[in-house]
């Protein structure tokens, strides 16, 4: 092994990240890339009405749910959030029951649009489609948590575009007043729609509006997966000991058009987009496990293979779940008793 | 007249406005660079510029509130909502504050704006995208409520709506925007509270606004088959709301079918319905019949939407209940 092998590889071990632990992190990538893709494959072929994903947001996703207590913690997802949603305990196939819209859809029984995920095991709240208001939701949720001592944290997850409404606003200034134990995540890919940045605030980091709140604020390359681990547990492990909210800021590419009712090419010039797919964290994660040799041609083929099973058979599994009778179409409007 | 889709009606009636009216301002989400959801206001950023087609950030409440304050100071602003269901998000600047600021400054107080975009069901967008929310609006003194079915009726009432001096909630519906129709070429505008008759029927009223007026041309059609022969009227404008039209109507026909695509309690239906009985009771040889959606918020799976949306069936059924046939 070369000596700059060994100075990388102490980058994850530093973190105490073991080698299964950065490998099974690059699989969530992987995989929550590949169901992406064959969600767009499936949209086209006419097998779902409507697309949003996830690419180019992957790592930052996966490494700010690994510090995470799958079991305990709470988690208040965005449309964007596929990759945190499979870490968190989601399968491709719960997300493919959503989009296929089937009554066995955990999230919402084929009632809400596809990319708004929810699982009540494994406690991950459904998302609504105005932008922010998953926000206060989230606070909400941390409040209940402390005022019960149950421990939990709770993590959300919002574009940045969705930071110029007031319920995000509204929602830091409650968290920090309360204290309350929640990462409070920005997933800022410069771009809402077609929207640059530019016009949507005029400061250059979404982070350093903490400041105006009374909380710490941190911005990482989301490609550098293991540094947005570093800040996410940081922030985690300040909200483990009573130590309020933390706003945290993922510089992230976003590697499609916003939905499948958008095309990017409308507003994003060729050079714009190769420039965001150097910033693939699929690629840049996958560089350096190669670097520190994690993953060799043999291993990303493996990894490959049980990635692409698993999307088959997910597919196949979701497909010949039944639709939602017609006759139940206006039920869970109210309490139905149990 | 000139051939137009509902879209480009809709954008030359911006486009004449703008070009006759420098006060008047466009503003949204998307308006600019990407030229719309739904295109209305293509390439005109380019004619225009950033001053006057303004690209907002994801702030509804924010940039209504603004507009109210430009309308205020003389400009005339055209809100642009993705669609009506994100104007809940601005709701107190629309209903606390443009529908009162005439009334609480004793009259002084222009506001002169328009909110405009697409308003009840599409295909699959599920329950925060494709609510019907006339009768909300509706419901509240101080804002003017329009639901243009034709390409013709588009643009002349957005010109009416943009040379208003008060608030206008103007309802779109993305079903439409590719609808073609003759538009007349001149400085055209139609009325408020101005309903018109899309067909000339004696033994039944149907009432429609809106996409829903021609699920009930299609039902009268049907109808026709089989020799019921139904009056469609287009009511255009919700607030206010031409009574006259349709009370003329039924004092001819006898029967009246209300049809929306909103639910059941509390719609404009209802309201219509109620000013059929004020005004034309004694004229009635059937109570008047609603086609509503279901009461539910929209479900996304298909196989459940189209429990919850009318059908021309619907009104067809109705129609025969008027008339004692089903
Ligand atoms: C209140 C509201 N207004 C508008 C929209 C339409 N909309 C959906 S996503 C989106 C852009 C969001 O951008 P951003 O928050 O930056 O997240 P990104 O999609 O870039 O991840 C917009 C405008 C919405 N969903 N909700």
């Amino acid at each position: 092994m070369s000596a700059e092998a060994k100075t990388v590889q102490a980058r994850h071990r530093v973190l105490g990240l073991s080698d299964q632990d950065v490998l099974e992190m690059y699989y969530y990538v992987a995989l929550a890339r590949a169901l992406d893709e064959r969600m767009w494959v499936l949209q086209r072929a006419g097998k779902a009405m409507f697309v949003i994903s996830g690419a180019g947001h992957e790592g930052c996703q996966v490494a700010a749910m690994w510090p995470m207590d799958k079991k305990l913690d709470w988690f208040v997802p965005y449309y964007r959030s596929v990759a945190a949603c499979l870490v968190k305990g989601m399968t491709a196939t719960d997300m493919l029951l959503g989009l296929f819209a089937r009554a066995t859809d955990p999230s919402s029984g084929g009632r809400q649009m596809p990319g708004h995920y929810g699982h009540p095991r494994f406690k991950i709240l459904s998302t609504s489609s105005p932008v922010g208001t998953q926000y206060p939701h989230a606070v909400g949720i941390a409040y209940a948590s402390r005022l019960r001592r149950t421990g939990e944290v709770t993590m959300v997850s919002i574009g940045e575009g969705g930071t110029s409404q007031g319920d995000w606003h509204e929602a830091l200034n409650f968290a920090a007043i309360h204290k309350c134990p929640v990462l409070l995540i920005v997933e800022n890919n410069e771009l809402a729609i077609s929207v640059p940045l530019r016009k949507q605030m005029a400061v250059s980091s979404v982070a350093v509006r903490a400041a105006g709140y009374g909380m710490p604020g941190v911005t990482a390359d989301g490609s550098d997966v293991l540094e947005c681990f570093r800040v996410t547990r940081e922030a985690y492990d300040r909200a483990k000991r009573g130590e309020g909210p933390t706003l945290i800021e993922f510089a992230v590419p976003r590697l499609g058009s916003h939905s499948s009712d958008d095309q990017q090419e409308r507003y994003r010039s060729r050079e714009e987009l190769e420039q965001v797919r150097k910033r693939d964290p699929l690629l840049t994660f996958r560089a350096y496990l190669e670097r520190v040799g994690l993953l060799t041609q043999g291993t990303l083929q493996d990894m490959t293979d049980r990635v692409r099973r698993e999307i088959d058979l997910s597919t196949d599994e979701a497909d010949r779940a039944p639709l939602p009778q017609p006759d139940t179409a206006t039920r869970h409007v109210f309490y139905e008793g149990e | 007249m000139a051939e137009l889709t509902y879209r480009d009606a809709l954008r030359s009636a911006l486009i004449e406005e703008m070009d006759h009216d420098r006060r008047v301002v466009l503003i949204g989400e998307d308006i600019g660079v990407y030229q719309g959801t739904f295109r209305v206001t293509a390439d005109l950023l380019k004619r225009y510029g950033p001053g006057r087609v303004i690209d907002t950030p994801i702030s509804e409440l924010g940039f209504v509130g603004a507009a109210i304050g430009m309308a205020m100071l003389g400009l005339r602003p055209v809100v642009e909502v993705m669609t009506w269901n994100f104007s809940l998000l601005a709701m107190d600047q629309i209903v606390n504050n443009a529908a009162k600021l005439r009334y609480f400054s004793g009259g002084q107080v222009n506001v002169p704006m328009v909110i405009r975009g697409p308003n009840g069901a599409g295909v699959q967008l599920s329950a925060q995208h494709s609510q019907s929310l006339e009768a909300t609006y509706a419901h509240f003194p101080g804002l003017y409520v329009v639901a243009p079915a034709t390409p013709a009726e588009a643009k002349g009432l957005l010109r009416t709506a943009i040379r208003s001096d008060d608030p206008v909630i103007f309802l779109e519906n993305a079903a439409l925007y590719g609808m073609k129709g003759e538009v007349p070429d001149s400085d055209f505008a139609l009325p408020f509270g101005k309903a018109a008759v899309a067909r000339s029927g004696r033994d039944v009223t149907v009432v429609a606004y809106s996409r829903m007026v021609f699920a009930a041309l299609t039902a009268a059609e049907q109808l026709a088959a089989e020799g019921i022969e139904a009056e469609v009227i287009n009511m255009r404008c919700l607030r206010p709301l031409d009574a006259a039209t349709i009370v003329e109507s039924v004092s001819r026909t006898h029967r009246a079918v209300v049809v929306q695509e909103q639910w059941k309690p509390f719609g404009a239906a209802a309201e219509i319905a109620m000013r059929i009985y004020e005004d034309a009771f004694d004229q009635l040889d059937a109570p008047v019949e609603r086609v509503t959606g279901a009461d539910v918020p929209m479900p996304y799976a298909r196989t459940l939407e189209v429990r919850a949306v009318p059908h021309e069936a619907d009104i067809v059924a109705a129609v025969k209940k008027t008339l004692g046939k089903d």
